[in-house]
């Protein structure tokens, strides 16, 4: 099945364009179907959550994102740009790695299992990224690294391994790694889900403090409600692959339109 | 039949010689081997399927062919395709195939174990392919690819006696030709055993301290 993609634009225009966009989204393994027509524009600084049950699809859109996953269908613009696709001869065709790695270049992710590489410090893992892909000198890798993990409250243990730090600061400092490379987007996923329940505040109080101090976009899926609830501007139910419903955090969570989001919360209350 | 510790220690100097030659053939198969595994496992692993399928046909077809036969190989039959090369050289390079396929293999089995999440922060910091390989993944894999690496290492050694064949001097080639000369074998092959034990076991031996050491270095 071959799409028409002259129905996509080659670049989003006008004033107002969403620094993430998806348009008419489908992913799927052989004949399974994890997401279809999926739409969803998010901002430039907007936090925009994701919740479900689990097989919804929600982590698939994350990771459709950073390009983990290849997509079957549709094209996801990033500030503006097609990340998935790239145009030649004026209409979009697959993005090769030279375009993937440009357009990638302004996305970061933070994952469940944290993922640091062990075989380096906190700070060493930080300042890779900038060093190796950047190409900044390392006394400047150092310096933004050293703030970055001053300001995740991880100075201290710069220079660990992960090995040597528990899940919570593991997660800490790889939300610096990620920040040290300056994306505009930054995308969450489950990063709480593997953290035992009394360290989960660390994570979630470095999280709050990047919503007040940057102007990133942030995309994140979680299962902690109450964080969800706090902190976005719109939270994203999925169910089945697509977004069944999605709001104000305050409308979403306490006015929920659909049966199935109430079921869900309600499911996930009984559960807390 | 006695042995003879008089000819023993005239013997000593020529088989020091052998015993170094030894090394460089081993070290030098060995260096060849490292490389060779690291393109085989690279090609069997690039996105080119015509590549990743040469690559993997070939490995399958080194290991599963004698050494022996990949030395006369490269030493007779090269030649009738204008490759000539000295036997030293013929046998390095003859022990760097046969090895550099099963080191490939090794490799593969220290690249697999590198769990996926760490290709996906890799990718997450928009690395090109080739540096999340050599900053990433490599170094990763070597730990738990050190002890098959070691035994290789040992393995190569112990079949530097197969060039002796293509007129290597190397240990067994002395023995043999101190044999023949004196009519005395016990000896020159007794001599011969014991150095390679000698040589042999603290290699193990270190090899496996040096696993040890790099695992608890790299916090695994």
């Amino acid at each position: 099945m071959t799409e028409d993609m002259s129905q996509y634009p080659l670049r989003l225009e006008g004033s107002n364009i969403p620094m993430v966009s998806f348009k008419n989204v489908r992913k799927s393994y052989g004949p399974l179907v994890v997401l279809d027509q999926l739409y969803l524009d998010i901002d430039a600084g907007e936090m925009v959550t994701i919740i479900g049950p689990s097989g919804s699809g929600k982590t698939t859109v994350l990771r459709m994102l950073m390009t983990l996953e290849t997509i079957n269908g549709g094209v996801i613009y990033v500030d503006g740009e097609p990340l998935t696709h790239m145009e030649k001869n004026g209409i979009l065709v697959p993005a090769d790695v030279k375009h993937t790695r440009r357009i990638r270049s302004k996305i970061g992710m933070c994952f469940q299992h944290f993922n640091l590489f062990p075989h380096l410090t906190a700070l060493q893992n930080c300042m890779e990224g900038p060093v190796q892909v950047l190409g900044i000198s390392k006394k400047e890798a150092s310096e933004r690294s050293l703030e970055l993990l001053d300001m995740v409250g991880m100075i201290e243990k710069k220079d660990q391994l992960p090995s040597r730090l528990s899940g919570g600061q593991q997660q800490r400092v790889a939300i610096a790694r990620a920040l040290a490379m300056r994306p505009k987007v930054m995308l969450f996923d489950e990063v709480t889900s593997a953290l035992d329940p009394e360290v989960i505040s660390e994570v979630t109080g470095v999280i709050r403090q990047l919503v007040g101090a940057h102007n990133l976009t942030m995309l994140m899926v979680t299962h902690q409600m109450g964080f969800a609830k706090d902190i976005s501007d719109r939270v994203c139910f999925f169910y089945n692959g697509s977004i069944e419903e999605q709001g104000a955090p305050s409308k979403l969570f306490e006015n929920p339109e659909r049966k199935r989001t109430q079921q869900f919360l309600n499911a996930v209350l009984e559960a807390n | 039949m006695e042995w003879r510790w008089d000819w023993t220690w005239e013997l000593v100097p020529r088989f020091i010689d052998a015993t170094g030659k030894t090394l460089v053939a081993a070290g030098g198969g060995y260096a060849i081997a490292i490389v060779l595994g690291l393109v085989f496992v690279l090609a069997q692993r690039t996105p080119s399927r015509i590549l990743a399928f040469v690559a993997r046909e070939f490995v399958e077809l080194i290991r599963s062919t004698p050494l022996l036969l990949q030395v006369f190989f490269v030493f007779y039959v090269g030649p009738q395709f204008g490759v000539q090369l000295s036997p030293w050289t013929s046998g390095m390079v003859a022990i760097g195939l046969h090895y550099g396929a099963y080191l490939s293999e090794v490799y593969r089995g220290g690249i697999e174990s590198v769990p996926k999440g760490q290709w996906e922060a890799a990718t997450a910091i928009n690395m090109s392919m080739a540096k999340t390989y050599y900053r990433i993944i490599i170094p990763q894999a070597l730990p738990p690819a050190i002890a098959g690496m070691g035994n290789y290492l040992v393995g190569i050694f112990k079949d530097t006696p197969m060039l002796s064949v293509i007129g290597v001097a190397e240990l067994m080639h002395t023995a043999n030709a101190v044999g023949s000369q004196s009519y005395r074998y016990l000896e020159p092959y007794t001599m011969v055993g014991i150095i390679f034990l000698v040589i042999s076991l603290p290699t193990a031996f270190m090899i496996s301290r040096f696993e040890k050491w790099v695992r608890r270095k790299m916090g695994m």
